[in-house]
C-alpha cells in the first residue's frame, strides 16, 4: 500500500492525495466524506458504469464522467456538486422512472427501495414525462424467486452477483435497447434454469424486480383456520437479524421477544430449529466418524444449506456421494413435528400446519422437494417465511417487538446447545460438528470448544486441525465462487479433505437471501453487517452452559424415546435424505 | 461403494449430437486454442448457417461444449439482430425500406404484406412458408419500391400486386411438394 504512487487532485476545491488507481468516487468518499449518489455501483461487484447517477464534472472534459469508473489522474479537478450536476442526476432518475410502474404505495419494496430513496434524495418532485411502459408478465411460477421485469431498471447488479459472487451466471441481459430484459437462458422459469434459489439477486436488487415468493397469505389463512394446529420453528440466524426490522442495531439478539411475538401472532407452539441443528450434528458426526474409520467417501460435505444442495446437484453432481445424507435442521424438525410430535399430542398430521421462519429463500424450494413430503403427499413443512416476511407480519399485526417481554421456546424441541446457535454463520456447522465429532473420536470433549480457525469470515478457509492424535483437514466456504475453489481441489484430487462446510450465501445464513434489507448506513454484502449478526450468535453460544450437541439432554431423550441409535434405521428414515443430479447442468 | 452420479459424459454426448460435426470440430479447435470464449459469435454463425436459426437445443449444446454459461450464450444470441431464434420460413420476403423505395410507397406494401401474411418483421407464418424482413437498400432503386423473395427481385411493387406475388410462391411450394412425393 505505502509504496503505491500517490496522485494529487482537487475535489470540490479541496486538494487531496490518493493512491494511484483510486476512482473519483472512492477518493471523494474516503478522503472528504462526500458520498456521491450511486445505483448500479457496488464495491464487491465488477464495474458496470451503466446507470450514470454518479456523474461529476471534471475540468477540461466536456461531458460529465461516471465517478464510479473513472480513475483519478495527477492534477485532476473534480466538482461533485453544481446546479448542472444535480440537474443531470435528477434527469437520469426521471428517465428511469418514466417507464417504471408508478405503484410505490402497493409495492413490496415501499420504504426500502433504492430507486425511491434516490428519487427523493436527488429531488425528483414532479413527473414531467409519461414514458412508454414496459409491459411484461410477472414470472411468479417458481418456488423461491419472483421476477418482475416491469420493475427492472437494468442496473445489472443481480447479473453480477449471480455470476461473480455465486458463480452461477443464471441471469443475463437479453435483447437490446428498450426491450432488454434480465432473465435466465431462454427466458426460463427460475425452477427450470440453473438457478440455485439462493436469493442473493433479491438482496442486491434496488427495486422489487426480484422478490421472494411470498407465503404470508398461506400462513395468515392457516392461523385463521380452526381445524389447523399451527406451529412454527425459527432458524438459528433469525434471532440475530429480526431486530433490524424494528430499528434495533444490527447484532442485537431478540430471541425471547421473537418467541413472544410469534405466540401473539397465534402460533400454538414455537420451536427452535436449533434443536434439530443439534440433531443434525449428532447424525452428521456419526456419519463422519463411520466414514472416517472406514476411510470412505471423504471429504464429507455438509448439507444444511439448500442453495448449496441445489448447486451440488446441478454443478457438481459427481460429488453427490460425498454429501452428508442428513436432512437440513428445518427438514428434520418438520419431519419430527409431523410424526413424533403430532402423535404425542394426538393431532392428525394433516391437521398440523408447520411454518418455518428461515433466513433463506431456497428453503421454500427445499420444502417443496418430494423427498420432504409425507406418505399421503402432504408437505412436512407447510410454509416457509423469510426473516423479511416475518418482520412484515409482526408489523402488520401491530406488535411492538422491541418492548415485548421475553419468552422461551416450547418443549420437547426447545433446548439447544450453543453449537446450534452458530449454525447461522459461516464455519458454524463445522465448529459444531467438530465439538461433537472430536468427542466421538477421542472419547473426550475437545480441550477448547471454540474452533475460531474455521470461522471463514473472508469467504474461504482451509485449515489443518490437530485434535489429540488426529490430524483433520477441513475446508470452509461461503459464497459459491469460493466453494468452487475447494470443490475443484476435491474433483481434481489435489487435496484430501476430511470435512468441507459449504454455505451458499456470503457469511452463511446471516447473509441469507431472506434476511432483512440492510438498514440505513449499511449495504448489501456489508462485512460490518455480517460481522454484527455473527457476533450476536457467538455471544449466545458462549453464554450457554450447554455447548456441544451430543450433550443436549433433550436430544439424548429423543433417541431413547423414539429414534433409537444415531445413524440407526429409524433415524435414517426420518432424518436423512438423498440427492440426484439435475438438468440443466450448470457451467462451472 | 460409490454410486456414479456424474452426468458430464451424457450431457456432452447429447450436446455433440445436437450440432453438425463440422461445428463440433470447430468448437473443439477453438477450445484448444487461445481465448476460446471469444469465438462464441463465430460458432453461433456456423450454427445458424447450418440450421437457418438458433434453436434452444443448439444454444444449450454450444454452452456445454464451449463451457460458457447458457444465459451468456442466449444473451449474445438475442442481442444481435442477425441471429434468429425461430426457424426461417421457406421463402424470405425482404422489403426494401431504403430512401427511394420508402418515398415510392414501400410502407403501404409492408402494410399489405402484414395483412395478407398475418405476421410482422422478424416473424414466420405458422405454415412455415414465409418470413418477413425489413431491408435497407437492395441496390435496385430504379425499380423502387422493391421486394425480394428468396434470391429474386420484384420491382415497382404496389399493395395490389401483393396477393398475386404470394400466390405464386404458394403454388411453387405445392409443386415442389408434389414432385417430392412422386
Amino acid at each position: 500500500m505505502s509504496d503505491k504512487k500517490m496522485i494529487n487532485l482537487v475535489i470540490d476545491e479541496t486538494p487531496v492525495s490518493v493512491p494511484e488507481g483510486a476512482t473519483i468516487m472512492d477518493a471523494a468518499e474516503k478522503n472528504l466524506g462526500i458520498r456521491i449518489p450511486r445505483l448500479c455501483y457496488h464495491p464487491d461487484l465488477s464495474l458496470a458504469g451503466s446507470c450514470r447517477v454518479c456523474v461529476v464534472e471534471v475540468k477540461g472534459v466536456d461531458f460529465l464522467m461516471a465517478s464510479c469508473s473513472v480513475k483519478v489522474w495527477e492534477g485532476m479537478e473534480v466538482k461533485t456538486n453544481s446546479p448542472e450536476i444535480r440537474q443531470a442526476r435528477r434527469d437520469i432518475l426521471e428517465l428511469l422512472l418514466d417507464n417504471h410502474p408508478q405503484d410505490c404505495q402497493t409495492c413490496e419494496r415501499d420504504g426500502n427501495c433504492e430507486l425511491q430513496n434516490l428519487a427523493y434524495s436527488l429531488g425528483v418532485r414532479e413527473r414531467l414525462f409519461e414514458g412508454v411502459r414496459k409491459r411484461r408478465p410477472v414470472e411468479a411460477s417458481s418456488r423461491s424467486v419472483v421476477r418482475n421485469a416491469e420493475k427492472c431498471i437494468l442496473c445489472g447488479r443481480c447479473v453480477r452477483v449471480c455470476a461473480e459472487v455465486q458463480g452461477i451466471y443464471n441471469l443475463s441481459q437479453h435483447g437490446r435497447g428498450f426491450e432488454t430484459e434480465v432473465m435466465p437462458a431462454h427466458g426460463a422459469r427460475m425452477d427450470d434454469s440453473v438457478c440455485i434459489q439462493c436469493g442473493q439477486c433479491i438482496n442486491v436488487c434496488p427495486t422489487a424486480a426480484l422478490v421472494e415468493q411470498s407465503a404470508t397469505e398461506a400462513v395468515w389463512a392457516a392461523l385463521n383456520d380452526p381445524t389447523k394446529t399451527v406451529v412454527v420453528q425459527t432458524a438459528p440466524s433469525i434471532r440475530a437479524a429480526l431486530g433490524e426490522g424494528f430499528g434495533l442495531k444490527p447484532g442485537t439478539p431478540v430471541t425471547g421477544q421473537m418467541v413472544t411475538a410469534l405466540r401473539r401472532l397465534g402460533f400454538e407452539a414455537v420451536f427452535d430449529t436449533n434443536f434439530t441443528a443439534d440433531l443434525t450434528i449428532v447424525e452428521e458426526a456419526e456419519e463422519f466418524v463411520r466414514r472416517f474409520q472406514a476411510e470412505e467417501r471423504l471429504p464429507l460435505l455438509t448439507s444444511c444449506s439448500p442453495g448449496w444442495v441445489n448447486f451440488l446437484e446441478r454443478f457438481y453432481p459427481e460429488l453427490i456421494p460425498h454429501a452428508s445424507s442428513c436432512r437440513s435442521p428445518m427438514a428434520m424438525m418438520s419431519s419430527l413435528l409431523k410424526r413424533y410430535y403430532a402423535e404425542k399430542m394426538g393431532i392428525a398430521a394433516k391437521d398440523l400446519f408447520v411454518v418455518a421462519v428461515m433466513p433463506c429463500v431456497a428453503k421454500k424450494f427445499e420444502a417443496g422437494r418430494p423427498e420432504f413430503h409425507m406418505e399421503d403427499g402432504t408437505p412436512e413443512t407447510d410454509a416457509v417465511l423469510t426473516t423479511r416476511e416475518l418482520i412484515w407480519m409482526i408489523r402488520c399485526y401491530g406488535i411492538d417487538l422491541v418492548n415485548l417481554p421475553e419468552d422461551a421456546f416450547d418443549n420437547p424441541f426447545g433446548e439447544s446447545s450453543g453449537a446450534a446457535d452458530i449454525f447461522g454463520t459461516t464455519g458454524g456447522v463445522m465448529e459444531a460438528a467438530l465439538r461433537s465429532a472430536v468427542e466421538r473420536l477421542t472419547g473426550a470433549p475437545p480441550e477448547k470448544l471454540e474452533f475460531t480457525d474455521v470461522r471463514a469470515v473472508e469467504g474461504l478457509r482451509e485449515r489443518e486441525l490437530r485434535v489429540g492424535e488426529l490430524l483433520l483437514n477441513v475446508g470452509v466456504a461461503n459464497g459459491l465462487t469460493n466453494a468452487k475453489r475447494l470443490l475443484d481441489k476435491v474433483v481434481n484430487g489435489e487435496k484430501a479433505f476430511h470435512i468441507i462446510e459449504v454455505m451458499a450465501c456470503p457469511g452463511g445464513c446471516i447473509g441469507g437471501g431472506g434476511q432483512p434489507y440492510p438498514p440505513q448506513g449499511y449495504r448489501f454484502l456489508d462485512r460490518r453487517l455480517l460481522a454484527a449478526r455473527a457476533k450476536a450468535l457467538y455471544a449466545i453460544d458462549s453464554a450457554k452452559e450447554l455447548r456441544s450437541s451430543i450433550r443436549n439432554p433433550q436430544i439424548q431423550a429423543l433417541y431413547r424415546d423414539y429414534l433409537g441409535e444415531p445413524g440407526g434405521e429409524k433415524a435414517h428414515k426420518f432424518l436423512h435424505t438423498h440427492y440426484a443430479p439435475r438438468l440443466p447442468r450448470g457451467i462451472r | 461403494m460409490m454410486i456414479q452420479t456424474d452426468n458430464r459424459k451424457e450431457v456432452m454426448e447429447k450436446s455433440r449430437a445436437a450440432l453438425p460435426d463440422h461445428v463440433v470440430a470447430f468448437i473443439e479447435a477453438c477450445n484448444s486454442g487461445p481465448y476460446p470464449h471469444s469465438q462464441l459469435i463465430s460458432v453461433l454463425h456456423k450454427v445458424q448457417a447450418h440450421f437457418g436459426y438458433l434453436g434452444k437445443e443448439q444454444l444449450d449444446a454450444v454452452a456445454q461444449l464451449m463451457q460458457i454459461p447458457a444465459a451468456k450464450v442466449t444473451g449474445v444470441a438475442t442481442f444481435y439482430h442477425y441471429f434468429r431464434l425461430e426457424p426461417q420460413g421457406k421463402f424470405t420476403i425482404r422489403v426494401c425500406l431504403g430512401t427511394a423505395c420508402y418515398v415510392k410507397g414501400a410502407d403501404r406494401v409492408v402494410e399489405r404484406l402484414r395483412d395478407e401474411l398475418g405476421i410482422g418483421f422478424g416473424e414466420t407464418t405458422s405454415d412455415g412458408l414465409f418470413s418477413l424482413e425489413a431491408s435497407r437498400c437492395l441496390g435496385a432503386c430504379g425499380l423502387a419500391p422493391v421486394v425480394m423473395v428468396g434470391e429474386r427481385i420484384y420491382g415497382e411493387m404496389t399493395p395490389d400486386k401483393v396477393p398475386a406475388l404470394l400466390e405464386r410462391f404458394v403454388k411453387e411450394a405445392e409443386k415442389q411438394a408434389a414432385q417430392k412425393q412422386s
